[in-house]
């Protein structure tokens, strides 16, 4: 059997167990409490999987490893960043929001806000946030189908994106919460499966040795000992080294901004499974990072990583498929074929349990924010919610697939890091103010969202990312508008979210909400009066 | 009470004055400062240890660059000790929440169920 055929069994096999997963959660989805926070009845160890599943994108499993494997050492700062950021979730927001909020990231800013500005700055940011996170899940597939299937161009391109544009409509109308949280599980589990098989593989042919590996790694690059060393690829001028800080500042950031993440602390039943559910997720994820360092600079080592390369030619999105292949037996044995389509179907799973969650996070916000709450005044029936959910989800999808045409030569975790900062810079400075401090209104959350929000979407459309020659992967190459010198805004959008928060506030007459704040403080903090889980 | 707040919204008019009362309760004010006194200095130790980390790959060539064992130099073992210490912080800072914090949270908890007028929580 040739790898293209086994590679598509196993995507067929894939697709199917999710859609059953979702048709079995859609039966038992009652209420609106199942379908936004799938009746809040997950363990924390549940939880903790799915929140794992949701943050073990494309992005890292496919991009950081591809960036060790190109850029060596300084590829590795994105996995540190994305790991410690889950500290500030557990420390500041992951209680307090289990607690305040009900089924969107904008209710607990509604709790003592008025409720339409409010809801409709926090779904635009929700909508912004996803429609990156989503591009880079989509240059992903991508890349992964005209690697397996062997078919390039447009055509392949366009039946990947249709595909997975379909099984998104479908998770997101049919399973609702319990439907794209049983899919995050059970992908989960085969993505920390995989990697564990390749890792230990790539280990094996090292004696077990760490730095034999490494060794090689760095003679295989052709760049000795500097490829284990900071500064590879940040380190040549003073505004490279710059955007290497303002990269780390949106890493660390970022993750208590994603509203996918932030909703998935709606699905337990107290604040103590929320906590509970953050701890694995460390810990799962932490240890999925440590294994992907070996998949980098397993890639560096065992593959052809040189100009010219596939490896190269994909910015290091193909290095993990490519590495199983390799440690399989190589290009044309069984060995190879059988693991490269078994990573690749992983990889696929994980795109679609990831897109999965990115869409039901801003069709919900659309449906149950703009349209329910600022459109409809809280008149609109179910019903109207989950059409329009539906029709968000189409659009919201079709804006990310058309994006994501012209940025396939875009590193995947590159992609995601700039959703980070879009996060850390919109969404965290009105959460860390909602929950902290006593005057901060309306005005400062609205000011905060969309002055966080324009200030960063604005940059990196004036950085070298999109436009111009100078970087060879600028979504317009052919024109040059850029005059923002860094790849990631967050060194100044996150402290320009905090800052128009802290002015917006300061600035409004509006009377405060005292006895609201001081409501919030006593349910965030012990639970009194927080939404219940759902028992039928 | 919020009723005359412009722009009012169900949820504000729903508000309960036994919040009032729960939240100058000694319990509650000892378990906000149980809370904060943890986890406001904690992130802004974690914080400052990754920005050193940040800052050293940029700035501390030789220092990060030189070799431990092998091929394993100080930029790998202070990437590594990154994790270590997020492992470290959650496990801490789950033991010290299980311990100083959550009896006092389900006794708040208790008391608004007992005192509330059903008005809250649905």
């Amino acid at each position: 059997m040739s790898s293209e055929t086994l590679a598509t069994i196993l995507f067929i096999v894939v697709v199917g167990i999710t859609i059953a997963i979702t048709f079995w959660a859609s039966r038992q989805n009652k209420t609106t409490a199942d379908y936004y926070a799938a009746g809040r009845n997950f363990s924390g160890f549940q939880n903790g999987l799915a929140i794992s599943g949701d943050y073990m994108s494309a992005a890292s499993f496919l991009g950081i490893s591809g960036l060790i494997a190109l850029a060596g050492y300084d590829g590795f700062l994105y996995s540190i960043g994305f790991l410690v950021a889950w500290l500030v979730a557990l420390l500041l927001v992951a209680e307090l929001l289990r607690n305040s909020g009900r089924y969107t990231m904008a209710d607990q800013l509604a709790f003592r806000m008025r409720q339409r500005p409010v809801r409709t700055a926090a779904a635009t940011s929700t909508v912004v946030v996803s429609i990156f996170y989503l591009l880079a899940q989509m240059v992903g597939a991508g890349a992964l189908v005209t690697l397996l299937l062997g078919v390039e161009g447009e055509f392949a391109k366009g039946v990947t994106i249709v595909l997975v544009g379909a099984l998104m409509v479908f998770y997101v109308t049919v399973g609702g919460m319990k439907g794209t949280t049983w899919v995050q599980i059970v992908k989960a589990v085969l993505l920390i499966s995989g990697t564990i098989l390749i890792t230990v593989l790539v280990l094996a042919k090292f004696d077990f040795n760490l730095s034999h590996l490494l060794g090689a790694a760095a003679d295989n690059s052709g760049k000795g000992e500097a490829f284990l060393q900071p500064g590879l690829k940040y380190g040549a001028t003073t505004t490279s080294q710059i955007d290497f800080l303002s990269l780390g500042l949106a890493l660390v950031l970022g993750t208590a901004g994603l509203p996918h993440i932030l909703i998935r602390f709606y699905t337990v039943p107290t604040a103590k499974d929320a906590r509970t559910s953050v701890n694995w997720a460390i810990g799962i994820i932490g240890g999925f990072y440590l294994m992907s360092l070996v998949l980098g600079f397993g890639a560096a080592a065992l593959l052809d990583t040189g100009p010219g390369s596939q490896v190269a030619a994909t910015t290091g999105n193909l290095a993990s498929p490519l590495l199983a292949q390799e440690v399989g037996g190589g290009d044309g044995t069984a060995g190879g074929a059988i693991l490269l389509a078994f990573i690749s179907a992983v990889a696929f799973a994980t795109i679609l349990a990831v897109v999965a969650g990115l869409t039901l996070t801003s069709a919900s916000s659309v449906a149950h924010d703009l349209y329910a709450t600022v459109w409809k005044r809280g008149e609109a029936t179910e019903k109207d919610e989950v059409r329009v959910a539906r029709i968000a989800a189409f659009v919201i999808g079709g804006i990310a697939i058309l994006l994501a045409i012209p940025a396939q030569k875009l590193n995947i975790a590159f992609l995601v890091a700039l959703a980070f900062a879009v996060a850390a810079s919109a969404n965290l400075p009105s959460l860390i103010y909602n929950l902290f401090w006593r005057q901060f209104n309306t005005r400062g959350a609205v000011w905060a969202i969309y002055g966080g929000l324009i200030v960063c979407v604005g940059l990196v459309f004036f950085s070298p990312v999109v436009s111009g020659p100078e970087t060879g992967t600028a979504l317009f190459a052919d024109h040059d508008w850029s005059w923002f010198p860094l790849s990631n805004p967050g060194i100044i959008s996150i402290p320009a979210g905090f800052l128009f928060g802290w002015l917006g506030t300061v600035t409004s007459k509006e009377p405060e909400a005292e006895d609201r704040f001081t409501e919030l403080e006593v349910r965030a903090l012990t639970g009194a009066g927080s939404e219940r889980a759902v028992h039928h | 009470m919020t009723t005359d707040v412009p722009h009012a919204h169900d949820q504000a008019a729903r508000h309960d004055p036994v919040y009032d009362e729960l939240h100058e309760s000694a319990d509650f004010v000892e378990l906000r400062r149980r809370f904060r006194n943890f986890a406001f200095p904690a992130t802004a130790a974690f914080l400052a240890w990754y920005l050193l980390y940040v800052v050293m790959s940029n700035w501390a060539d030789d220092f990060m660059s030189q070799q431990v064992v092998g091929h394993i130099n100080v930029a790998l073992v202070f990437g590594l000790l990154q994790f270590v210490s997020t492992f470290v912080l959650a496990f801490v800072y789950s033991k010290y929440m299980n311990r100083n914090v959550d009896q006092l949270a389900r006794d708040v908890e208790l008391r608004f169920n007992n005192e509330s007028n059903g008005g809250a929580g649905r």
